[in-house]
Protein backbone atom coordinates (compact mmCIF):
# COMPACT_ATOMS: atom_id res chain seq x y z
CA UNK A 1 0.00 0.00 0.00
CA UNK A 2 1.30 4.00 -0.67
CA UNK A 3 1.86 5.88 2.29
CA UNK A 4 -1.27 7.09 3.69
CA UNK A 5 -2.14 10.38 3.34
CA UNK A 6 -3.71 12.63 6.16
CA UNK A 7 -1.64 10.14 8.57
CA UNK A 8 -2.61 12.67 11.30
CA UNK A 9 -6.36 12.82 11.10
CA UNK A 10 -7.35 9.69 12.30
CA UNK A 11 -5.23 10.41 15.57
CA UNK A 12 -6.38 13.67 15.56
CA UNK A 13 -10.07 12.98 15.59
CA UNK A 14 -9.31 10.40 17.93
CA UNK A 15 -7.48 12.87 20.98
CA UNK A 16 -10.08 15.91 20.05
CA UNK A 17 -12.86 13.21 20.75
CA UNK A 18 -11.09 12.81 24.27
CA UNK A 19 -10.72 16.05 25.25
CA UNK A 20 -14.53 16.54 26.37
CA UNK A 21 -14.29 13.69 28.61
CA UNK A 22 -10.80 15.12 29.81
CA UNK A 23 -13.29 18.33 30.76
CA UNK A 24 -16.01 16.42 32.58
CA UNK A 25 -13.53 14.34 34.66
CA UNK A 26 -11.58 17.52 35.53
CA UNK A 27 -14.77 19.69 36.19
CA UNK A 28 -15.76 16.61 38.03
CA UNK A 29 -13.01 17.04 40.52
CA UNK A 30 -13.09 20.20 40.88
CA UNK A 31 -16.74 19.93 42.25
CA UNK A 32 -17.50 22.57 39.32
CA UNK A 33 -20.36 20.02 37.58
CA UNK A 34 -23.08 22.04 39.52
CA UNK A 35 -25.23 21.16 42.12
CA UNK A 36 -26.46 18.24 40.02
CA UNK A 37 -23.61 16.59 38.55
CA UNK A 38 -24.75 13.22 38.03
CA UNK A 39 -27.52 14.43 35.64
CA UNK A 40 -24.66 16.82 34.25
CA UNK A 41 -22.25 14.37 32.99
CA UNK A 42 -25.44 12.27 32.26
CA UNK A 43 -26.47 15.05 29.82
CA UNK A 44 -23.69 15.91 28.26
CA UNK A 45 -21.94 12.26 27.63
CA UNK A 46 -25.71 11.45 25.41
CA UNK A 47 -25.64 14.50 23.31
CA UNK A 48 -21.73 13.89 23.20
CA UNK A 49 -23.17 10.98 21.86
CA UNK A 50 -25.16 11.90 19.93
CA UNK A 51 -22.42 14.32 18.16
CA UNK A 52 -20.38 11.57 17.53
CA UNK A 53 -23.30 9.60 15.18
CA UNK A 54 -24.90 12.60 13.55
CA UNK A 55 -20.57 13.22 12.70
CA UNK A 56 -20.36 10.26 11.15
CA UNK A 57 -23.66 9.63 9.87
CA UNK A 58 -22.49 13.72 8.02
CA UNK A 59 -19.49 11.87 6.14
CA UNK A 60 -21.47 10.84 3.13
CA UNK A 61 -23.58 14.09 2.61
CA UNK A 62 -19.86 16.09 3.33
CA UNK A 63 -18.60 13.62 0.29
CA UNK A 64 -21.86 14.66 -1.84
CA UNK A 65 -21.84 18.55 -1.28
CA UNK A 66 -18.33 19.32 -1.87
CA UNK A 67 -16.93 16.45 -3.29
CA UNK A 68 -14.63 16.16 -0.01
CA UNK A 69 -12.61 12.61 0.14
CA UNK A 70 -11.42 13.31 4.19
CA UNK A 71 -14.43 12.74 5.80
CA UNK A 72 -15.03 9.28 4.57
CA UNK A 73 -11.59 8.32 6.26
CA UNK A 74 -12.58 9.32 9.59
CA UNK A 75 -16.31 8.17 9.28
CA UNK A 76 -15.00 4.94 11.39
CA UNK A 77 -13.38 6.62 14.04
CA UNK A 78 -16.47 8.93 14.77
CA UNK A 79 -18.99 5.67 15.02
CA UNK A 80 -16.51 3.85 17.14
CA UNK A 81 -16.32 7.10 19.13
CA UNK A 82 -20.39 6.99 19.32
CA UNK A 83 -20.89 3.51 20.43
CA UNK A 84 -18.52 4.24 23.36
CA UNK A 85 -19.85 7.19 24.45
CA UNK A 86 -23.05 5.87 24.13
CA UNK A 87 -22.07 3.09 26.10
CA UNK A 88 -20.65 5.39 28.56
CA UNK A 89 -23.74 7.42 28.70
CA UNK A 90 -26.07 4.14 29.76
CA UNK A 91 -23.04 2.89 32.19
CA UNK A 92 -23.66 6.26 34.24
CA UNK A 93 -27.39 6.13 33.96
CA UNK A 94 -27.21 2.82 34.81
CA UNK A 95 -24.57 3.04 38.05
CA UNK A 96 -24.43 6.61 38.89
CA UNK A 97 -28.32 7.34 37.97
CA UNK A 98 -30.13 4.19 38.85
CA UNK A 99 -27.59 3.21 41.66
CA UNK A 100 -27.49 -0.37 39.45
CA UNK A 101 -31.09 -0.89 39.69
CA UNK A 102 -31.40 -3.71 37.38
CA UNK A 103 -34.87 -4.32 37.87
CA UNK A 104 -36.06 -0.73 37.58
CA UNK A 105 -33.94 -0.30 34.16
CA UNK A 106 -35.76 -3.17 32.61
CA UNK A 107 -39.18 -1.82 33.70
CA UNK A 108 -38.18 1.38 32.55
CA UNK A 109 -37.03 0.27 29.10
CA UNK A 110 -40.57 -1.93 28.65
CA UNK A 111 -42.63 0.92 29.71
CA UNK A 112 -41.00 4.44 28.61
CA UNK A 113 -40.53 4.65 24.92
CA UNK A 114 -38.19 7.60 25.46
CA UNK A 115 -35.78 5.24 27.37
CA UNK A 116 -36.77 2.24 25.15
CA UNK A 117 -35.61 4.13 22.08
CA UNK A 118 -32.79 5.29 23.59
CA UNK A 119 -31.81 1.69 24.75
CA UNK A 120 -32.05 -0.05 21.44
CA UNK A 121 -30.14 2.69 19.66
CA UNK A 122 -27.03 0.98 22.00
CA UNK A 123 -28.01 -2.50 21.27
CA UNK A 124 -28.38 -2.06 17.66
CA UNK A 125 -24.52 0.05 17.75
CA UNK A 126 -22.88 -3.11 19.19
CA UNK A 127 -23.18 -5.54 15.70
CA UNK A 128 -21.56 -2.48 14.20
CA UNK A 129 -18.87 -1.68 16.50
CA UNK A 130 -18.18 -5.65 16.30
CA UNK A 131 -17.70 -5.52 12.46
CA UNK A 132 -15.99 -2.42 11.71
CA UNK A 133 -12.55 -4.04 11.41
CA UNK A 134 -11.11 -4.03 7.59
CA UNK A 135 -10.78 -8.16 8.65
CA UNK A 136 -15.17 -7.98 9.03
CA UNK A 137 -15.51 -6.60 5.66
CA UNK A 138 -13.59 -9.03 3.93
CA UNK A 139 -15.45 -11.73 6.05
CA UNK A 140 -18.93 -10.78 5.48
CA UNK A 141 -18.48 -9.33 1.18
CA UNK A 142 -18.64 -5.74 0.90
CA UNK A 143 -22.59 -5.60 -0.11
CA UNK A 144 -23.65 -7.63 2.68
CA UNK A 145 -21.42 -5.88 5.01
CA UNK A 146 -22.66 -2.44 3.50
CA UNK A 147 -26.07 -3.74 4.12
CA UNK A 148 -25.76 -4.24 7.64
CA UNK A 149 -24.22 -1.18 7.95
CA UNK A 150 -26.91 0.80 6.61
CA UNK A 151 -28.30 0.59 10.45
CA UNK A 152 -26.73 3.70 11.06
CA UNK A 153 -29.45 5.78 9.51
CA UNK A 154 -31.77 3.78 12.14
CA UNK A 155 -29.45 4.47 14.96
CA UNK A 156 -29.78 8.03 13.80
CA UNK A 157 -33.02 8.44 14.11
CA UNK A 158 -33.23 6.70 17.05
CA UNK A 159 -30.59 9.14 18.64
CA UNK A 160 -32.07 12.01 17.89
CA UNK A 161 -35.92 10.81 18.65
CA UNK A 162 -34.49 9.82 22.11
CA UNK A 163 -33.15 13.25 22.64
CA UNK A 164 -36.75 14.95 21.25
CA UNK A 165 -38.54 13.07 23.45
CA UNK A 166 -36.42 13.82 26.53
CA UNK A 167 -37.12 17.38 26.59
CA UNK A 168 -40.00 18.52 28.55
CA UNK A 169 -40.58 21.69 26.56
CA UNK A 170 -38.01 23.33 24.24
CA UNK A 171 -37.42 21.28 21.73
CA UNK A 172 -35.18 23.50 19.21
CA UNK A 173 -32.33 21.67 19.22
CA UNK A 174 -33.57 18.04 19.07
CA UNK A 175 -35.22 19.22 16.09
CA UNK A 176 -32.28 21.02 14.74
CA UNK A 177 -30.31 17.84 15.08
CA UNK A 178 -33.25 15.79 13.31
CA UNK A 179 -32.88 18.56 10.09
CA UNK A 180 -29.22 17.89 9.96
CA UNK A 181 -30.16 14.12 10.00
CA UNK A 182 -32.67 14.48 7.45
CA UNK A 183 -30.91 17.22 4.71
CA UNK A 184 -28.23 14.21 4.96
CA UNK A 185 -30.93 11.50 3.95
CA UNK A 186 -32.71 13.71 1.76
CA UNK A 187 -28.73 14.44 0.31
CA UNK A 188 -27.94 10.61 -0.13
CA UNK A 189 -31.95 10.05 -1.88
CA UNK A 190 -31.21 12.92 -4.53
CA UNK A 191 -27.44 11.61 -5.17
CA UNK A 192 -28.71 8.07 -5.72
CA UNK A 193 -31.76 8.84 -8.15
CA UNK A 194 -29.28 11.23 -10.08
CA UNK A 195 -26.71 8.57 -10.43
CA UNK A 196 -28.90 5.51 -11.31
CA UNK A 197 -30.27 8.46 -13.90
CA UNK A 198 -26.65 8.47 -15.50
CA UNK A 199 -26.36 5.28 -16.00
CA UNK A 200 -29.59 4.68 -17.58
CA UNK A 201 -29.07 7.66 -19.75
CA UNK A 202 -25.00 6.57 -20.39
CA UNK A 203 -26.76 3.39 -21.67
CA UNK A 204 -28.96 4.85 -23.46
CA UNK A 205 -26.52 7.01 -25.09
CA UNK A 206 -24.69 3.72 -26.00
CA UNK A 207 -27.31 1.67 -27.44
CA UNK A 208 -28.06 4.94 -29.33
CA UNK A 209 -24.46 4.96 -30.48
CA UNK A 210 -24.18 1.20 -31.58
CA UNK A 211 -27.39 1.27 -33.64
CA UNK A 212 -25.93 4.70 -35.30
CA UNK A 213 -22.80 2.56 -35.89
CA UNK A 214 -25.29 0.02 -37.60
CA UNK B 1 48.30 17.63 20.32
CA UNK B 2 44.90 16.83 20.31
CA UNK B 3 43.37 14.21 17.86
CA UNK B 4 40.55 15.59 15.74
CA UNK B 5 37.13 14.39 17.43
CA UNK B 6 36.22 11.14 16.10
CA UNK B 7 33.34 10.99 13.34
CA UNK B 8 29.88 10.34 14.67
CA UNK B 9 29.09 6.89 14.24
CA UNK B 10 27.03 5.52 10.90
CA UNK B 11 24.21 4.97 13.21
CA UNK B 12 23.99 8.40 14.52
CA UNK B 13 23.78 9.92 11.35
CA UNK B 14 19.92 11.11 9.53
CA UNK B 15 18.89 8.40 7.46
CA UNK B 16 18.86 11.17 4.34
CA UNK B 17 15.16 10.37 3.38
CA UNK B 18 14.09 11.26 6.94
CA UNK B 19 15.94 14.06 7.04
CA UNK B 20 14.23 15.40 3.88
CA UNK B 21 11.03 14.78 5.63
CA UNK B 22 11.60 16.71 9.13
CA UNK B 23 8.81 19.47 7.16
CA UNK B 24 6.78 16.85 6.71
CA UNK B 25 7.28 15.54 10.04
CA UNK B 26 6.79 19.08 11.83
CA UNK B 27 3.96 20.38 9.63
CA UNK B 28 1.99 16.70 10.58
CA UNK B 29 2.55 17.23 13.85
CA UNK B 30 1.14 20.97 13.58
CA UNK B 31 -2.31 19.36 11.57
CA UNK B 32 -2.42 16.72 14.51
CA UNK B 33 -2.24 19.76 17.62
CA UNK B 34 -4.47 22.25 15.37
CA UNK B 35 -7.19 19.49 14.32
CA UNK B 36 -7.31 17.59 17.78
CA UNK B 37 -7.85 20.99 19.87
CA UNK B 38 -10.26 22.62 17.71
CA UNK B 39 -12.35 19.15 17.41
CA UNK B 40 -11.80 19.10 21.11
CA UNK B 41 -13.19 22.78 21.74
CA UNK B 42 -15.85 22.51 19.40
CA UNK B 43 -17.06 19.35 21.28
CA UNK B 44 -16.90 20.65 24.60
CA UNK B 45 -18.88 23.81 23.47
CA UNK B 46 -21.67 21.48 21.37
CA UNK B 47 -21.58 19.32 24.32
CA UNK B 48 -22.60 21.77 26.99
CA UNK B 49 -25.68 23.95 24.78
CA UNK B 50 -28.41 24.46 26.18
CA UNK B 51 -30.48 21.41 28.05
CA UNK B 52 -27.10 19.85 28.71
CA UNK B 53 -26.30 22.67 30.87
CA UNK B 54 -23.24 24.21 31.74
CA UNK B 55 -22.89 25.31 35.19
CA UNK B 56 -21.65 28.92 35.74
CA UNK B 57 -20.84 31.17 38.13
CA UNK B 58 -23.92 33.77 39.01
CA UNK B 59 -23.76 36.86 39.17
CA UNK B 60 -24.09 38.00 42.85
CA UNK B 61 -27.59 37.76 44.63
CA UNK B 62 -28.77 41.40 46.16
CA UNK B 63 -29.01 40.85 49.94
CA UNK B 64 -31.22 44.29 49.97
CA UNK B 65 -34.72 43.77 50.78
CA UNK B 66 -37.33 45.24 48.35
CA UNK B 67 -39.34 48.06 49.52
CA UNK B 68 -39.07 49.29 53.44
CA UNK B 69 -41.08 46.89 55.59
CA UNK B 70 -38.42 45.27 58.52
CA UNK B 71 -37.18 42.05 57.30
CA UNK B 72 -36.67 40.27 60.44
CA UNK B 73 -38.25 36.79 60.82
CA UNK B 74 -40.99 36.64 63.59
CA UNK B 75 -41.76 32.84 63.73
CA UNK B 76 -40.07 29.84 62.92
CA UNK B 77 -40.15 26.25 63.05
CA UNK B 78 -43.89 25.13 61.71
CA UNK B 79 -43.56 21.78 60.13
CA UNK B 80 -40.02 21.99 60.14
CA UNK B 81 -37.88 18.98 58.98
CA UNK B 82 -34.83 18.02 60.81
CA UNK B 83 -33.16 17.13 57.39
CA UNK B 84 -30.02 19.05 56.10
CA UNK B 85 -30.75 22.13 54.35
CA UNK B 86 -29.89 22.80 50.62
CA UNK B 87 -26.91 25.24 50.79
CA UNK B 88 -27.57 28.66 49.36
CA UNK B 89 -25.48 28.23 45.96
CA UNK B 90 -27.58 24.94 45.20
CA UNK B 91 -31.45 26.47 45.73
CA UNK B 92 -29.71 29.41 43.68
CA UNK B 93 -28.34 28.28 40.83
CA UNK B 94 -30.36 24.82 40.29
CA UNK B 95 -33.29 26.35 39.08
CA UNK B 96 -36.76 25.55 36.34
CA UNK B 97 -37.61 29.47 35.88
CA UNK B 98 -38.25 28.98 31.81
CA UNK B 99 -39.01 32.19 31.12
CA UNK B 100 -35.56 33.04 32.44
CA UNK B 101 -33.71 30.20 30.32
CA UNK B 102 -34.71 26.97 29.75
CA UNK B 103 -31.44 25.32 31.48
CA UNK B 104 -30.94 24.77 35.21
CA UNK B 105 -28.29 27.47 35.16
CA UNK B 106 -29.50 29.96 32.80
CA UNK B 107 -32.52 31.32 35.34
CA UNK B 108 -29.21 32.49 37.89
CA UNK B 109 -27.31 34.07 35.06
CA UNK B 110 -30.65 36.09 33.83
CA UNK B 111 -32.32 36.68 37.64
CA UNK B 112 -31.22 39.97 38.49
CA UNK B 113 -33.22 41.31 35.41
CA UNK B 114 -36.87 41.26 37.62
CA UNK B 115 -36.80 44.77 38.75
CA UNK B 116 -38.65 44.12 41.98
CA UNK B 117 -39.36 47.78 43.14
CA UNK B 118 -42.30 48.54 42.60
CA UNK B 119 -43.62 45.53 42.78
CA UNK B 120 -47.53 45.02 42.72
CA UNK B 121 -50.07 41.84 43.16
CA UNK B 122 -53.77 42.47 41.93
CA UNK B 123 -56.21 40.67 43.54
CA UNK B 124 -58.85 39.58 41.62
CA UNK B 125 -61.89 37.97 41.20
CA UNK B 126 -64.47 36.60 43.83
CA UNK B 127 -63.03 37.96 46.93
CA UNK B 128 -64.92 41.11 48.98
CA UNK B 129 -62.51 44.04 47.16
CA UNK B 130 -60.98 43.65 44.43
CA UNK B 131 -57.43 45.23 45.36
CA UNK B 132 -53.62 45.87 44.42
CA UNK B 133 -50.99 45.28 46.97
CA UNK B 134 -47.73 45.82 47.63
CA UNK B 135 -44.66 43.82 48.86
CA UNK B 136 -44.35 46.30 52.35
CA UNK B 137 -48.11 46.02 52.83
CA UNK B 138 -48.09 41.92 53.17
CA UNK B 139 -45.16 42.25 55.46
CA UNK B 140 -46.84 44.61 57.12
CA UNK B 141 -50.11 42.25 57.51
CA UNK B 142 -48.32 38.63 57.77
CA UNK B 143 -44.80 39.30 59.18
CA UNK B 144 -42.10 36.73 57.90
CA UNK B 145 -42.13 33.36 59.22
CA UNK B 146 -39.36 30.65 58.25
CA UNK B 147 -40.57 27.02 56.84
CA UNK B 148 -38.13 24.68 56.40
CA UNK B 149 -40.12 22.54 53.54
CA UNK B 150 -39.01 19.65 51.25
CA UNK B 151 -39.36 20.35 47.53
CA UNK B 152 -39.97 17.98 45.04
CA UNK B 153 -39.48 18.40 41.35
CA UNK B 154 -41.50 16.38 38.91
CA UNK B 155 -37.77 15.85 37.20
CA UNK B 156 -37.08 13.36 40.40
CA UNK B 157 -34.95 15.47 42.21
CA UNK B 158 -35.43 17.62 45.18
CA UNK B 159 -34.17 20.14 47.79
CA UNK B 160 -34.62 21.17 51.19
CA UNK B 161 -35.25 24.89 51.63
CA UNK B 162 -35.78 27.10 54.16
CA UNK B 163 -38.42 29.50 52.88
CA UNK B 164 -38.80 33.12 54.37
CA UNK B 165 -42.66 34.05 53.65
CA UNK B 166 -46.49 34.02 55.41
CA UNK B 167 -49.01 31.49 55.07
CA UNK B 168 -51.36 31.62 51.55
CA UNK B 169 -54.28 31.10 54.19
CA UNK B 170 -53.67 34.37 56.61
CA UNK B 171 -53.83 36.47 53.04
CA UNK B 172 -57.40 34.31 52.02
CA UNK B 173 -58.68 34.89 55.24
CA UNK B 174 -57.92 38.75 55.05
CA UNK B 175 -59.13 39.58 51.26
CA UNK B 176 -62.69 37.57 52.14
CA UNK B 177 -63.53 35.30 49.38
CA UNK B 178 -67.35 35.46 48.05
CA UNK B 179 -68.92 31.30 48.16
CA UNK B 180 -68.32 31.37 44.43
CA UNK B 181 -64.47 31.71 45.13
CA UNK B 182 -63.79 27.52 44.44
CA UNK B 183 -60.39 27.98 43.18
CA UNK B 184 -57.27 30.66 43.26
CA UNK B 185 -55.39 31.17 40.13
CA UNK B 186 -51.66 32.73 40.32
CA UNK B 187 -50.36 34.46 37.44
CA UNK B 188 -46.43 35.44 36.83
CA UNK B 189 -45.17 38.64 35.39
CA UNK B 190 -45.57 38.58 31.57
CA UNK B 191 -42.57 40.78 30.31
CA UNK B 192 -39.72 40.10 28.16
CA UNK B 193 -38.19 43.26 29.15
CA UNK B 194 -37.73 41.21 32.40
CA UNK B 195 -38.39 37.53 31.47
CA UNK B 196 -36.71 37.68 28.01
CA UNK B 197 -37.59 34.09 27.64
CA UNK B 198 -41.54 35.05 27.28
CA UNK B 199 -40.26 35.87 23.98
CA UNK B 200 -40.11 31.75 22.91
CA UNK B 201 -43.11 30.32 22.08
CA UNK B 202 -41.99 26.75 24.49
CA UNK B 203 -44.58 27.53 26.92
CA UNK B 204 -48.04 29.50 26.57
CA UNK B 205 -47.07 32.84 28.95
CA UNK B 206 -47.96 34.33 31.03
CA UNK B 207 -47.17 31.32 33.85
CA UNK B 208 -50.55 30.42 35.41
CA UNK B 209 -50.84 27.95 38.35
CA UNK B 210 -54.35 27.45 40.64
CA UNK B 211 -55.10 25.69 43.55
CA UNK B 212 -58.38 24.89 44.80
CA UNK B 213 -59.81 26.89 47.93
CA UNK B 214 -59.26 24.11 50.21
CA UNK B 215 -55.93 23.58 49.16
CA UNK B 216 -55.12 27.26 49.49
CA UNK B 217 -56.24 27.40 52.60
CA UNK B 218 -54.45 24.38 53.79
CA UNK B 219 -51.95 25.51 56.99
CA UNK B 220 -48.86 24.36 54.50
CA UNK B 221 -49.53 26.56 51.44
CA UNK B 222 -46.96 29.42 51.85
CA UNK B 223 -46.49 32.38 50.30
CA UNK B 224 -42.27 32.93 50.09
CA UNK B 225 -40.82 36.36 49.72
CA UNK B 226 -37.48 34.93 50.82
CA UNK B 227 -35.22 31.98 51.63
CA UNK B 228 -32.36 31.83 54.04
CA UNK B 229 -33.52 34.60 55.75
CA UNK B 230 -32.22 37.38 52.72
CA UNK B 231 -35.25 38.43 49.74
CA UNK B 232 -35.69 35.60 47.13
CA UNK B 233 -33.26 36.36 44.13
CA UNK B 234 -34.81 36.66 40.31
CA UNK B 235 -33.99 33.08 39.37
CA UNK B 236 -36.33 31.95 42.50
CA UNK B 237 -39.33 33.46 41.84
CA UNK B 238 -38.78 37.09 43.40
CA UNK B 239 -40.21 38.79 45.09
CA UNK B 240 -43.76 36.46 45.29
CA UNK B 241 -43.94 33.34 45.00
CA UNK B 242 -46.17 30.20 45.70
CA UNK B 243 -44.65 27.43 47.52
CA UNK B 244 -46.77 23.71 47.83
CA UNK B 245 -44.46 21.27 49.44
CA UNK B 246 -46.74 18.27 48.60
CA UNK B 247 -47.32 18.76 45.26
CA UNK B 248 -44.51 19.02 42.42
CA UNK B 249 -42.41 21.73 41.99
CA UNK B 250 -44.19 23.65 39.03
CA UNK B 251 -47.10 23.99 40.82
CA UNK B 252 -45.36 26.79 42.92
CA UNK B 253 -45.86 29.56 40.49
CA UNK B 254 -43.02 32.48 40.44
CA UNK B 255 -43.05 36.25 40.47
CA UNK B 256 -46.78 36.63 40.95
CA UNK B 257 -48.83 39.39 39.95
CA UNK B 258 -52.44 38.43 39.78
CA UNK B 259 -54.07 36.51 42.49
CA UNK B 260 -57.87 35.24 41.14
CA UNK B 261 -60.87 33.93 43.09
CA UNK B 262 -62.54 32.45 40.72
CA UNK B 263 -65.65 29.54 40.39
CA UNK B 264 -63.86 27.49 37.62
CA UNK B 265 -60.49 25.29 37.50
CA UNK B 266 -57.48 27.54 36.03
CA UNK B 267 -55.86 26.54 33.03
CA UNK B 268 -52.36 25.66 34.34
CA UNK B 269 -49.46 26.49 31.76
CA UNK B 270 -48.29 22.80 32.24
CA UNK B 271 -51.49 20.77 31.63
CA UNK B 272 -51.91 23.31 28.74
CA UNK B 273 -48.42 22.20 27.37
CA UNK B 274 -49.05 18.55 27.71
CA UNK B 275 -52.11 17.57 29.94
CA UNK B 276 -51.28 13.81 29.34
CA UNK B 277 -47.95 14.78 31.60
CA UNK B 278 -48.95 17.28 33.92
CA UNK B 279 -52.10 17.46 35.62
CA UNK B 280 -54.43 20.25 38.15
CA UNK B 281 -53.69 18.39 41.17
CA UNK B 282 -49.39 17.33 40.68
CA UNK B 283 -49.62 15.67 44.15
CA UNK B 284 -46.12 14.00 44.85
CA UNK B 285 -47.31 10.32 44.23
CA UNK B 286 -44.59 7.98 43.82
CA UNK B 287 -47.82 5.78 43.09
CA UNK B 288 -48.26 7.34 39.39
CA UNK B 289 -45.84 7.72 37.67
CA UNK B 290 -44.98 10.40 34.59
CA UNK B 291 -45.17 9.03 31.30
CA UNK B 292 -41.78 9.80 30.97
CA UNK B 293 -39.87 8.49 33.95
CA UNK B 294 -40.74 6.78 37.37
CA UNK B 295 -41.85 8.61 39.87
CA UNK B 296 -40.84 6.04 42.93
CA UNK B 297 -37.32 7.43 43.27
CA UNK B 298 -35.82 11.12 43.67
CA UNK B 299 -32.11 12.30 43.89
CA UNK B 300 -31.70 14.96 46.84
CA UNK B 301 -29.55 17.31 45.38
CA UNK B 302 -26.50 17.09 47.06
CA UNK B 303 -26.59 13.29 47.60
CA UNK B 304 -25.87 10.25 45.19
CA UNK B 305 -27.95 7.29 46.15
CA UNK B 306 -31.49 7.66 45.30
CA UNK B 307 -33.89 8.07 48.19
CA UNK B 308 -37.31 6.60 47.68
CA UNK B 309 -40.07 9.06 47.11
CA UNK B 310 -43.11 9.79 50.30
CA UNK B 311 -46.60 10.06 49.22
CA UNK B 312 -47.95 13.80 49.11
CA UNK B 313 -43.88 14.47 49.42
CA UNK B 314 -44.00 13.26 53.28
CA UNK B 315 -46.42 15.85 53.90
CA UNK B 316 -49.60 13.03 54.23
CA UNK B 317 -50.91 13.47 57.68
CA UNK B 318 -51.76 17.51 56.98
CA UNK B 319 -53.25 16.91 53.63
CA UNK B 320 -54.09 13.50 52.47
CA UNK B 321 -57.80 14.43 54.14
CA UNK B 322 -58.40 17.21 51.09
CA UNK B 323 -58.28 14.19 48.77
CA UNK B 324 -60.66 11.51 50.81
CA UNK B 325 -62.48 9.92 47.70
CA UNK B 326 -60.80 10.97 44.81
CA UNK B 327 -58.94 9.16 41.96
CA UNK B 328 -55.65 10.53 42.58
CA UNK B 329 -54.65 8.11 39.11
CA UNK B 330 -56.86 9.76 37.00
CA UNK B 331 -56.88 13.34 39.08
CA UNK B 332 -52.65 12.91 38.43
Amino acid sequence: MAKPKLSWLNPAVATGSLLPFVAIAERASRHQLGANPVATALNQIGLLGLIFLMASLSCTPLKIMFGWTWPLRIRRTLGLCGFFTVLLHFLVYLVLDQGLALGELFRDVLKRPFIAVGFAALVLLIPLAITSTRRSVQRLGFPRWQTLHRLAYAIGVLGALHFYLRVKADHAQPVAYGVVLGFGFALRIVASLKKSRDTRLRQTLRAARSSNAA
Amino acid sequence: MRSPPRPPHSSEITPPELYARRREFIKNGALFLGTSAALGAGLISLSSMGSADPPVKPPPVPKLPAGKAKWEISKRGRFGTTEAQNSFEDITTYNNFYELGFSKSEPAQEGFRIKTEPWTVHIKGEVKKEQTLDIDTLIGWFGLEERVYRLRCVEAWSMVIPWLGFPLADLVKRLEPTSRAKYVKFTTLLDPEQLPNEESHALKWPYTEGLRIDEAMNPLSFLALGLYGAPLPGQNGAPLRLVVPWKYGFKGGKSLVEVRFQETEPETTWAIANPNEYGFYANVNPAVDHPRWSQKSERRIGELARRKTLPFNGYAEYVADLYRGMDLVRNF
